[in-house]
């Protein structure tokens, strides 16, 4: 494949990815968590490093699952000790995220780690990072991890297809069905974690969260029915991760930076013309009039 | 601060006053249930400075500050607009802003650098914070922001209590809901502008979060608690800019935030308002109380 | 008399619903009413729409014969206790003392008379010994005094409240319905939305059956019937097979 090739399909493979797990992360409301997570998976990458001297994947992949988790712990912790659920995601990430910074500026271990790149990615190095595979040959290692991932958080999503509906409407209600709640969430946190990561290398941290969040708000105004907002979620990732690679081709600058723009202008169309919940369509509808019929059963 | 250079003490005293303003502010934002919404806003912000840089083509802080109030006011329209006109909820239309923005801003930023050559220009340390970079000017106008900041948090006083407590009753009484949110944004707004050159754009939020949730261990009076966050959060800004000057080329944004963390630890434990050590002496001092009572049979300090 | 509220044609709509449709009626000064319905029914949103809370499709709403924005500062206020954050750190005395705000003045400190009123209407409910007290360690019926003392300390001629009596203790109520009728006894006027069928004869000398619309309105010897009540509540309810026959 070509050199641009793999980087498209990087991208649509982010773009995939994230847009599947982001509608979970939209029904949960749980938006500002995988802002949280994705901040916090610097210092478990740094630490992963520290421990085992290697920026290989699968050591960054277990790095930044115990720090999604831990992340998610503590916001629980801080949470139950009476403090708003906001709040302590925001005390917690900014620690994680600080101490990891400072970690990797004062060059503790002598950490070779670019600050700026887990931030911002740099896709255009993914084509030459390359490992072997048996009958696929050499391939990026990116690529790999990135199919690995997609593989996994698809396996999870269509297995506990009906868990994830039942727990993200009415916990309360799978709680008394004896369905675990607390498991789930912490599976889920689990899958953030590890999408993120590997979504790190091509699009670096904050525009992960562009792609978590904005391609499934999209999907969101499109439709009423859950599958189809799977199945639109994951085209609108797709479709924003190449619009976003010819914009930054264009203009020469940031591939990353152009996604995340990119999934900004797909929400925009939706936002505004969407029949069903655009702003457009609202504002041409009339107030619905239930007049005639003046009665309310209790 | 003896030993510290001429320099060095005007960026002190900013970043002290920076935090009073960030305390007093985050103490707001608290009991408008809006925490994060700082770091949306604060993210959103970098577009507009990259534009105000573009627009004047030198590193300028007003015109960038300018540009940046823009952005945030712009990025903090845009939550309100998707949240009151679809389905789309609040916490998910400030992470697209903050993505969307950021991701926007990076773009930008990209293009200036590669446009100069690959000159840094300085627009870099607005992500993670460099107060040291600062000139005397730079601390004249933060200060002038901070100050006018927490005049209009001390005079309206009451009317802040008021608001942030029982929003309808407020309304009901003539204080317009709508001209004190708008308030609110533009003090928010402001505090994150000047502060993100201090402590970056991505830091930002947290010395509007941290110092004030550390502040409510330490008193039940909402007046003592805005005071404490302005304590809490100018005295991180000096420990974290102190510590940052230890080594050569650290930023100041993530030394402030530990020093702002290990403060919030403290208070967790120590404080005597609802800290976690205060809670079990109570209890266990209860516990006694009850096992007397049991044994003297006397029941009437128990009836409510 | 020149009625203290009067409401023509007020129409309003709730999320995507009409929740008020043409909705008229007169409250004289003086009297005690409760407003009275199922849920959904417009209880509130009325209450919020005649106090430009919420905005109104068509109707007109006038007070003392002026418009709200003039009759303000004669109008007291008690909104539904749910919609406060508990946790904010302040006590009694304080939450009372934001009553007085509007006479206080913007941007000014309160005063010592101002503080003393604050603790009188404390006292007139029964809750002076609370007056440093953290308003999240009072109780449900505790917190609802507070509020009521708030809206005493106001000296209003018309009073509005939203569902005081929900989920408080025995003692509690007693304390606010005598607090309402010593209004009324001094010439003020009270409209109270109120869920409990049973105690309207026993409280109230007017009552207003609202369904979106107003089914009947006066005073409640004439108008708390049967029929009124089939009709407004569109369907059997128990307890009045077990009052009236």
């Amino acid at each position: 494949m070509s050199y641009e090739g793999w980087i498209l399909l990087t991208a649509s493979l982010v773009g995939l990815t994230c847009g599947l797990i982001g509608v979970l992360l939209i029904l949960r409301r749980m938006a500002m968590m995988a802002d949280a997570i994705s901040h916090t998976v610097l210092l478990g990458i740094v630490v992963a490093y520290l421990v085992t001297r290697e920026l290989s994947g699968v050591h960054m992949l277990i790095g930044a699952v115990a720090a999604g988790l831990l992340t998610a712990i503590l916001v629980q912790w801080i949470h139950n000790l009476g403090v708003q659920q906001e709040a302590s995601i925001g005390i917690v990430f900014t620690a994680l995220f600080a101490i990891g910074v400072i970690l990797v500026a004062t060059k503790v271990g002598n950490a070779h780690l670019d600050v700026k790149h887990t931030l911002m990615g740099e896709i255009t190095f993914i084509p030459w990072e390359r490992i072997e595979l048996p009958w696929v040959g050499s391939i990026p290692e990116a690529v790999f991890m990135l199919t690995l991932v997609l593989l996994v958080v698809l396996l999870a999503l269509a297995g506990f297809y009906k868990e994830w509906k039942i727990t993200s409407f009415d916990p309360a209600l799978a709680a008394s069905l004896g369905i675990p709640v607390l498991f789930m969430h912490y599976l889920f946190m689990a899958l953030v974690s590890v999408t993120s990561v590997a979504a790190f290398d091509a699009v670096g941290a904050i525009m992960v969260v562009a792609m978590l969040i904005t391609p499934a708000a999209a999907a969101y105004l499109w439709t009423d029915r859950l599958i189809v907002m799977f199945v639109l979620s994951a085209v609108f990732g797709v479709l924003s991760a190449i619009l976003g690679y010819y914009i930054a081709y264009w203009l020469d600058t940031s591939i990353s930076g152009s996604m995340a723009f990119a999934t900004g202008l797909v929400f925009a169309v939706g936002f505004l013309f969407s029949p069903k919940y655009g702003v457009l369509a609202k504002s041409i509808r009339p107030v619905k009039d239930r007049g005639d019929s003046p009665k309310v059963a209790d | 601060m003896i030993g510290l250079s001429y320099n060095a003490q005007w960026v002190l005293l900013s970043t002290l006053i920076l935090g009073m303003a960030a305390g007093t502010v985050g103490c707001l934002a608290y009991w408008k249930r809006q925490s994060l919404m700082s770091d949306s806003l604060s993210h959103a912000a970098l577009p507009g400075v990259i534009i105000g840089f573009m627009v004047v083509g030198v590193k300028q802080l007003p015109v960038m500050i300018a540009g940046a109030a823009v952005s945030a006011m712009l990025g903090a329209l845009l939550i309100q607009w998707i949240r009151g006109s679809t389905r789309v909820k609040e916490d998910a239309a400030m992470g697209i802003i903050l993505s969307v923005f950021f991701g926007t801003g990076i773009m930008l930023l990209t293009f200036v650098n590669r446009l100069a050559g690959g000159s840094q220009s300085g627009l870099d340390n607005f992500i993670f914070g460099q107060a040291a970079s600062m000139v005397q000017t730079d601390v004249w106008t933060m200060t002038a922001v901070a100050l006018a900041v927490l005049v209009v948090a001390i005079a309206a006083f009451k009317e802040w209590k008021l608001h942030l407590f029982d929003p309808g009753f407020a309304q009901g009484l003539g204080l317009s809901n709508r001209r004190m949110n708008a308030i609110y944004v533009v003090m928010l707004v402001l505090v994150i502008v000047v502060g993100i050159q201090a402590v970056g754009v991505i830091m930002m939020s947290a010395l509007l979060i941290i110092p004030a949730v550390s502040a409510r261990y330490w008193t039940q009076s909402f007046g003592w608690m805005l005071i404490l966050s302005a304590l809490f959060g100018g005295g991180a800004g000096i420990v974290g800019t102190l510590t940052s000057t230890l080594g050569k080329g650290w930023p100041t944004g993530p030394f402030i935030v530990l020093a702002a963390v290990t403060w919030f630890v403290v208070s967790l434990l120590f404080g005597p308002g609802k800290g976690i050590l205060v809670t079990k002496l109570m209890q266990h001092s209860h516990r006694k109380q009850l096992v007397s009572v049991h044994r003297t049979g006397s029941v009437k300090e128990y009836a409510e | 008399m020149q009625p203290v509220l009067q409401v023509n044609n007020l129409t309003a709509s709730y999320r995507k619903n009409r929740v008020l449709n043409n909705v008229g009626f007169e409250v004289q000064p003086g009297t005690l009413t409760a407003i009275v319905g199922p849920n959904g029914a417009g209880k509130s949103t009325l209450l919020k729409v005649i106090l430009s809370l919420h905005p109104r499709i068509e109707g007109t709403v006038s007070f003392f014969g002026t418009t709200y924005e003039k009759a303000k500062s004669r109008i007291g206020y008690v909104p539904q206790r749910g919609t406060v954050d508990w946790d904010f750190p302040t006590n009694a005395l304080d939450v009372v003392m934001m009553g007085l705000y509007r006479e206080i003045g913007w941007l000014k400190w309160p005063s010592r008379l101002h503080r003393e009123k604050a603790m009188a209407a404390l006292e007139q409910m029964g809750m002076a010994d609370y007056a440093k007290r953290q308003i999240s360690q009072l109780s449900g019926g505790q917190q609802q005094r507070v509020f009521l003392a708030r809206a005493l300390v106001q000296d209003a001629e018309l009073y509005l409240l939203d569902e005081p009596l929900a989920g408080v203790d025995a003692l509690t109520e007693g304390a606010i319905m005598r607090t309402l009728k010593t209004l009324k006894d001094r010439g003020r006027t009270v409209m109270v939305v109120h869920h409990d069928l049973q105690t309207v004869e026993d409280y109230f000398d007017h009552v207003l059956f609202l369904n979106r619309t107003v089914i009947a309105h006066g005073e409640t010897a004439h108008v708390f019937t049967k029929e009124n009540i089939f009709r407004t509540y569109d369907g059997a309810l128990r307890w009045i097979g077990e009052k009236f026959g």
